[in-house]
């Protein structure tokens, strides 16, 4: 009697949640067609769950605890009720088993609730998320005590036992119901979402990092009918990416890594994500929203549609939101969902720049120039030069070859990147090194271009660059500027280019430990790392500068968010350009970081770090780029 | 009660040339212009662009600020365009006609609005900073209000009525981005005009600008002022003209120039 309507009770609230799940399907069903290998993503599923989201989830290990006991017990809990429903009735050796699983369960919701009631982080959403420790408890505790009773032969009332099925079944359901709006609905769209995912090579069985953005083509498909570029509304997202949005659970690591939302500025990634969730049905609003807002913005007040254009000042995302976004990947890295958010972001800058060109403030009139001239301040390309008057630099003529191209970026256009380039040109020669340089034909990569979100501008420089540089025969490419090196490393290839393409810092490294540079006065002094996001969390490079500082005799100190979960300096994506004021500026939110360490120097690897973090005013530690202090330490003795 | 003036607009849009590279883009003034007409809503907008169908690409750069077509009145290279427009404007005959002051390239004299409204009858506005139908309180139709650039920054109060040429102020509103997808799609409609030669353009000689040579000098003490004026006047007749001189008598003029300004021992 009980084992039936336990059972009962079960596969009803299941088909109910199976049915909700289908219906909700239907919104990010919508999207635009992508593709998808589907039986090989299903047959990835487990792999990707079990190392790549546990990787992340790991990070938290109090986290990863109640979730692995809660999910674990859950699922286990309701395969042996269906299995006892179904096929094998109820033995007690069953009944016992279902109690050590409600046990384990139960243990986990116990810390779900301490967690929730207790500590209470603050980045957590409330809402229907505060129900959801009450009905896990409910759901566990409650079959618990009927388990342990069918186990031991059954000595409760049938009546009371019944009560306790129906409260068991009512938590159920509530768990349920959140398959279709609520907590749960992360397990569903997140497992599909883990095996559609729109960068499959991002995972363990992949190529393990995928951060490059994808090229937008540019000429309509069908003459017919020319089709808009970018997204303007929800349903101009590809539906795996709708599915993503849909996985979010709104646990909010993403809010406390984002830099702009730290310094203030109106981006919370986590809303921002719920915006792009609640816009995908009808008639949207952000009300029922219960996390925090984007800073300086309140809640309520956004109103959107699956048909209606997203970005607007009264549309669910406000342009002042989409354009704080430095593209840093912070919240990526830290999303145990796997979510894209810079791919989103960029989505709907696309749309904004190419069909409504809307880019705001200094960023229109740096791309008008960049269209004209080749580059973003509207100079002459013989100026980039201009540094390195007295250095002559050997120019690698088309048909030439040699083993290395120094390509210099836009950095040496600028005064305090001039000093860290001529810093480097001294090491390559004190080196031995066999290098040249484009000369005039070196155009802006176009990473400013494309975050944000001149697709046809970029691929006018990608094109013309890829041109130049495979009219030529290298080995390798150098840089100092990781924007750069990321562009050409991982976003030409898609425009035919394909080089060997480092970073100074391992460059450095290699001239050091093979001995071509000798450490001679160790720079003694105390200094923090401050990683680029484009060398770390784009490309992984956490190491080479970390051992090039050690090489070169630094005390090194870490910041609490260094290496692949390092903070932005507030220089990537266009944002000095689009510049939206915050309540502070994210350089400064970064500076106060290295000043906790009490290093005296931060350490930079990038021409936009070293301009941010130089930009914050004193008193703070000394900034300076890599090379430089390279050069000082390798000073030869006269 | 006769429309207002800024119902019917024609723009006249020039291929302009960055400074510093030479390429063909929208040009400055004239995209303050569209921007203007584009702003003011007119019931017709008529974007005209007379020149040779070589850097007709350049022109979809006016198509991605919103416009949806653009005239092209073919001439062949090196024509006049004065004729042509005012020709095709008199069958237009738009109530009021925008364009920047001056072209970027080509001849560049300013002197093609003058010119049109001559062959137009109509008057002449220079330098337009705003342009607005006139109060509905005031009687008089067919009226426009226009803020006029004086220079050091002043402005002034006109009054328009009747049909008339403007030309459009770097310190007007600034132009709107021009965006990928719109100037994609536009449409730009090629009309094959008859033009006569520009004797006086095909006379000139090209020849790319560069700044005006300016004698340095230092000078201390005086006041403030002086100092400034001393750093940024340039004074005309003082320095020595030499053409086209010999390396040697080039070196040393300006190797004498340092000495005698103290720069030298």
């Amino acid at each position: 009697m009980i084992a039936t309507a336990l059972t009962t009770v079960v596969l009803a609230v299941l088909a109910i949640g199976a049915a909700l799940a289908v219906w909700q399907s239907r919104r990010w069903l919508a999207g635009r067609p992508a593709a998808v290998g589907v039986v090989a993503g299903l047959r990835a599923l487990p792999g990707r769950y079990l190392v790549d989201v546990h990787h992340v989830v790991g990070r938290t290990p109090f986290n990863a605890r109640f979730h692995a006991l809660v999910a674990g017990g859950f699922l286990a809990a309701l395969a042996l009720l269906v299995a006892m429903g179904v096929a094998f009735g109820g033995s007690r050796a069953l009944w016992l088993l279902l109690a050590v699983v409600l046990a384990v369960m139960l243990a986990g919701a116990l810390m779900v609730r301490y967690r929730r009631r207790v500590l209470r982080p603050r980045e957590l959403s409330q809402g229907r998320f505060a129900r959801l420790p009450l009905s896990l408890l409910g759901f566990s505790g409650c079959l618990l005590l009927v388990a342990l009773d069918q186990a031991l032969g059954g000595v409760m009332p049938e009546a009371l036992a019944l009560v306790l099925v129906a409260a068991a079944g009512v938590a159920l359901s509530d768990l349920v119901w959140g398959v279709w709006k609520g907590p749960l609905k992360h397990a569903v769209h997140g497992a599909l979402h883990l095996a559609f995912h729109p960068r499959p090579a991002r995972f363990h069985d992949g190529a393990g990092r995928d951060t490059g953005l994808k090229p937008l083509p540019l000429a309509p498909a069908d003459e017919t009918e020319p089709g808009t570029l970018g997204v303007e509304r929800p349903v101009d997202f590809a539906w795996n990416r709708l599915l993503g949005f849909d996985a979010c659970v709104q646990c909010g690591r993403c809010e406390t890594a984002c830099p702009a939302y730290a310094a203030g500025l109106p981006l919370n990634p986590k809303k921002l994500v719920q915006d792009l969730v609640a816009a995908m049905d009808g008639q949207a609003s952000d009300a029922a929203y219960a996390g925090n807002p984007h800073p300086g913005r309140g809640v309520g007040k956004a109103h959107g549609g699956a048909a209606l254009p997203l970005v607007g000042y009264d549309a669910m995302i406000h342009p002042d939101t989409l354009w704080s976004c430095t593209t840093c990947r912070a919240c990526v890295q830290e999303c145990p969902m796997m979510i894209e958010h810079v791919d989103a972001v960029v989505d709907l800058r696309r749309f904004q720049t190419l069909e409504l060109g809307a880019t705001p403030g200094k960023a229109a009139v740096m791309l008008e120039e960049l269209r004209a001239t080749d580059n973003p301040g509207g100079r002459a390309l013989t100026r980039r030069w201009d540094w390195a008057a007295d250095l002559s630099l050997p120019r690698l003529a088309a048909g030439g070859s040699c083993d290395m191209l120094l390509w210099v970026g836009d950095g040496a256009f600028d005064l305090r990147v001039q000093r860290s380039l001529r810093a480097l040109v001294v090491l390559l020669r004190r080196a031995g090194v066999d290098f040249a340089v484009l000369g005039e034909e070196e155009l802006d990569c176009g990473d400013v271009a494309r975050r944000l979100g001149d697709e046809a501008t970029f691929q006018s420089l990608a094109t013309r660059n890829v041109a130049t540089l495979n009219a030529r025969r290298l080995n390798r490419i150098v840089t100092a500027d990781p924007h750069a090196l990321h562009t050409l490393r991982n976003e030409y290839p898609a425009f035919g280019g394909s080089w060997t393409v480092v970073h100074h810092t391992a460059l450095l490294l290699d001239l050091i430990t093979a001995g071509a540079l000798t450490v001679t006065k160790p720079v003694g002094r105390s200094v923090t790392f401050h990683d680029p996001c484009y060398l770390g969390r784009y490309n992984g490079e956490i190491e080479a500068p970390r051992a090039l500082l050690d090489a070169i005799g630094v005390e090194r100190r870490e910041m609490l968010r260094a290496g692949l979960r390092s903070s932005c300096c507030g220089g990537g994506g266009g944002a000095p350009l689009t510049d939206v004021s915050g309540e502070r500026r994210i350089p400064d939110v970064r500076m106060e970081h290295a000043r906790e360490t009490g290093a005296s120097l931060v350490a930079v690897a990038c021409p936009n770090c070293a301009l941010m973090l130089e930009g914050v005013v004193g008193p703070r530690p000394e900034v300076a780029e890599i090379a430089e202090l390279v050069l000082a330490a390798t000073e030869t003795t006269r | 009660m006769t429309e207002a003036a800024t119902t019917d607009i024609a723009v006249l849009l020039s291929i302009g040339r960055h400074p510093v590279s030479g390429r063909a883009r929208r040009a400055a003034t004239d995209a303050q212009a569209l921007e203007m007409a584009l702003s003011l809503r007119p019931q017709r907008l008529t974007a005209i662009h007379a020149g040779a169908a070589a850097d007709a690409e350049a022109l979809r750069d006016y198509l991605g600020m919103g416009l949806k077509r653009l005239t092209l009145l073919v001439l062949p290279e090196g024509s006049d365009p004065v004729e042509p427009l005012i020709a095709h404007l008199r069958r237009l005959a738009p109530s009021l006609v925008l364009t920047g002051r001056q072209a970027e390239d080509g001849e560049g004299s300013g002197m093609l609005p003058y010119l049109i409204a001559r062959g137009l009858d109509a008057a002449v506005v220079p330098d337009v900073v705003r342009v607005g139908p006139a109060d509905t309180s005031d009687a008089t139709p067919g009226k426009s209000a226009i803020v006029q650039a004086l220079p050091r920054g002043q402005r002034r109060a006109l009054s328009v009525t009747g049909r008339f040429v403007a030309t459009v102020h770097p310190s007007a509103a600034s132009a709107r981005a021009s965006a990928f997808g719109p100037a994609r799609r536009g449409v730009i409609e090629p009309v094959t005009v008859e033009a006569t030669a520009d004797l006086f353009l095909s006379e000139c000689e090209h020849r790319p600008w560069r700044p005006k040579p300016r004698l340095m000098r230092v000078k201390r003490g005086g006041s403030a002022l002086d100092r400034l004026k001393a750093a940024t006047e340039s004074k005309s007749g003082m320095g020595q003209l030499l053409v086209n001189p010999t390396a040697e008598a080039g070196a040393l003029a300006i190797y004498d120039s340092l000495v005698e300004q103290g720069m030298l021992p």
